[in-house]
């Protein structure tokens, strides 16, 4: 159900009737999107907008929220046990414009533990399952956003993407991912996992949903010191023409282990946009091979920090028994935490660690300055990049848990676009073996609306939709 | 090479108490991602590192009192509390 059927439902019938609807979807589904259901809330503001009307760009719409961004009175556990039965004090920023629009919020989505994963199985409560095939994943580590909003009827949802975690999930599902420009919406409430890397983003049917999300939650906000004042308005942008547009193809992107069916359903979106009136060239992003041991090392040696708040004093999981403090303190967060964050906090630990800091650390950051480079370079010449979101359609549930590398691997043409801050969005281009495949249009800083555009045209010429 | 008592000191250092299947397990693992990681080495790069890509740099705001959480909100998640304070173990 995208937006314009959910408002015409809720006129037809109610907006309670809607609401209802979502919840039957979702208590009788096997996909395990969610970890905690917000529906006795969402119910009395869902009645509350039939009986007194409302007013906002997202009135009476419903819509799911990543387990990380903070929700005032909801629970909220990022996928960890470590945060179970916390219940924030406050809402992110995010969640108080959605509100102040009239969203009407109906739970939190599952997702890898800590964000940390691209399958949505380090999830403390179980994985997600995607909606073409349940023995497979939905992609992460927002698969629950995802998923709820591809399978389960949901309008929109938001995730967070700090190296793909949005696009991913977005591919695997079939449907709309953006990651905004880094700064673009506030991360205030986000719970952290690596803060220079992430930005939360916008999941629906289609693109003009997504611009409408992004049209609200996007905007200054000081109490994130990396906020920028750069908004725009989305909606406005989406006009059905490319013809200006010059897409660059950088071949790097296309390399090894990419699939032949979904290089060919790239392909043959990048050829609809050139029917359309864009031109193309191939480019070239040298450093990109670098980009994902740059984008690793700096993701956990930021998660080793900032998962150093999780001590079971002020919130979260605390022992029955208290030793001295720092036993008491080791043995929550054994307790408390997954295989996956406990391998990225003590290589994030290592990476910082004194002798290793110029070795790993310090050598990353200096990498993401060439691949920042890279894109400044190639978006010169170009608009926007095209390319694969992911390398090839979601994979089967355990298939690549036994080896984190392979899995990390998955993330080799999504991770770049962090590093660089760019914003990027997925769109369905096609199918491979029965299961959706998404490509990926990259562009300038702060450059939002031009991929949208670009997305919305491919998407009125491809009738690829979810 | 990282060894299980490399494995064991960076647990100390995160605070995370390791078992010692988590130990073994870990130091296999961490020396196929390492390996990966040498990719680096391939490139000296002679230029800044961005620390963040805003290239934002010391966002100050006015100094000046605000309302702040109150005391039982901030309260309201602790494990373990006494009065008005988070209780904690004990240090030495």
């Amino acid at each position: 159900m995208n937006v314009s059927e959910a408002r015409k439902r809720a006129e037809d019938e109610s907006t309670e009737e809607v609401v209802m609807s979502l919840f039957d979807n979702i208590e009788k589904s096997e996909l395990n999107a969610f970890i905690t259901l917000a529906k006795e809330n969402a119910l009395k503001e869902a009645r509350r907008v039939d009986r007194d009307g409302a007013k906002g760009a997202l009135r009476g719409i419903p819509i799911a929220l990543k387990d990380c961004i903070s929700t005032k009175g909801i629970e909220t556990t990022c996928g960890s046990k470590i945060l179970k039965g916390y219940v924030p004090p406050y809402d992110a920023h995010v969640v108080e414009r959605l509100r102040a629009e009239g969203a009407i919020i109906i739970g939190k989505t599952n997702m890898d533990e800590f964000a940390m994963g691209t399958s949505t199985e380090t999830s403390h409560f179980g994985p997600v399952k995607n909606p073409y095939d349940l023995s497979r994943v939905a992609g992460g580590s927002s698969g629950g956003s995802a998923a709820a909003v591809a399978g389960e009827g949901v309008p929109i949802a938001l995730g967070s993407d700090t190296g793909g975690s949005v696009r991913c999930p977005a591919s695997f599902c079939g449907i709309v991912g953006l990651k905004p420009t880094y700064g673009l919406v506030s991360r205030y409430g986000l719970i952290a996992y690596a803060n220079s890397l992430e930005q939360i983003g916008p999941f629906a049917c289609n693109v003009e949903d997504v611009a409408l999300l992004l049209d609200v939650i996007a905007g200054y906000d000081p109490r994130d010191s990396t906020s920028m004042d750069k908004k725009c308005e989305y909606t406005k942008e989406l006009r059905d023409d490319v013809s200006d547009v010059k897409i660059g193809v950088p071949k790097e992107f296309f390399g090894e282990g990419i699939d032949e069916g979904v290089e060919k359903a790239v392909w043959d979106g990048i050829k609809i946009l050139e029917d359309m009136g864009a031109s193309y060239t191939d480019i070239s992003l040298p450093h990109t091979r670098y980009s994902l041991a740059a984008y690793y090392i700096i993701a956990m040696s930021e998660a080793s920090s900032n998962l150093a708040r999780f001590d079971g004093l002020r919130y979260g999981l605390r022992l029955e028994k208290d030793e001295d403090w720092h036993t008491t303190f080791s043995e929550i967060r054994a307790c408390g935490f997954g295989e996956e964050v406990k391998r990225r906090v003590l290589l994030g630990t290592y990476a910082l660690s004194a002798g290793y800091y110029g070795k790993y650390y310090l050598k990353a950051l200096k990498v993401r300055t060439l691949v920042k480079r890279d894109f400044d370079a190639a978006l010169k010449d170009v608009d926007v990049l095209i390319t694969p979101t992911m390398p090839f359609p979601a994979f089967k549930i355990g298939e690549k848990t036994d080896d984190p590398l392979a899995l990390y691997l998955a993330d080799v043409n999504t991770v770049p676009i962090n590093l660089a801050g760019v914003p990027s969005i997925s769109v369905p281009c096609g199918f491979v073996r029965d299961l959706p495949i998404g490509m990926q249009i990259i562009g300038r800083h702060f450059d939002e609306g031009r991929i949208l555009r670009t997305a919305y045209t491919f998407e009125q010429r491809s009738g690829v939709s979810c | 090479m990282i060894t299980k008592r490399d494995v064991e000191h960076i647990g100390w250092l995160a605070r995370i108490k390791l078992t010692e299947e988590e130990k073994s397990k870990f130091a296999k693992r961490f020396n196929s991602i390492l390996d990966y990681f040498e990719i680096l080495d391939e490139v000296d790069p002679d230029v800044p590192p961005a620390y963040n890509i805003s290239g934002l740099m010391n966002v100050f705001r006015a100094d000046v009192v605000r309302d702040s959480m109150s005391q039982d909100d901030a309260l309201g998640n602790a494990p373990k509390k006494e009065g008005e304070f988070f209780k904690g173990p004990r240090v030495v």
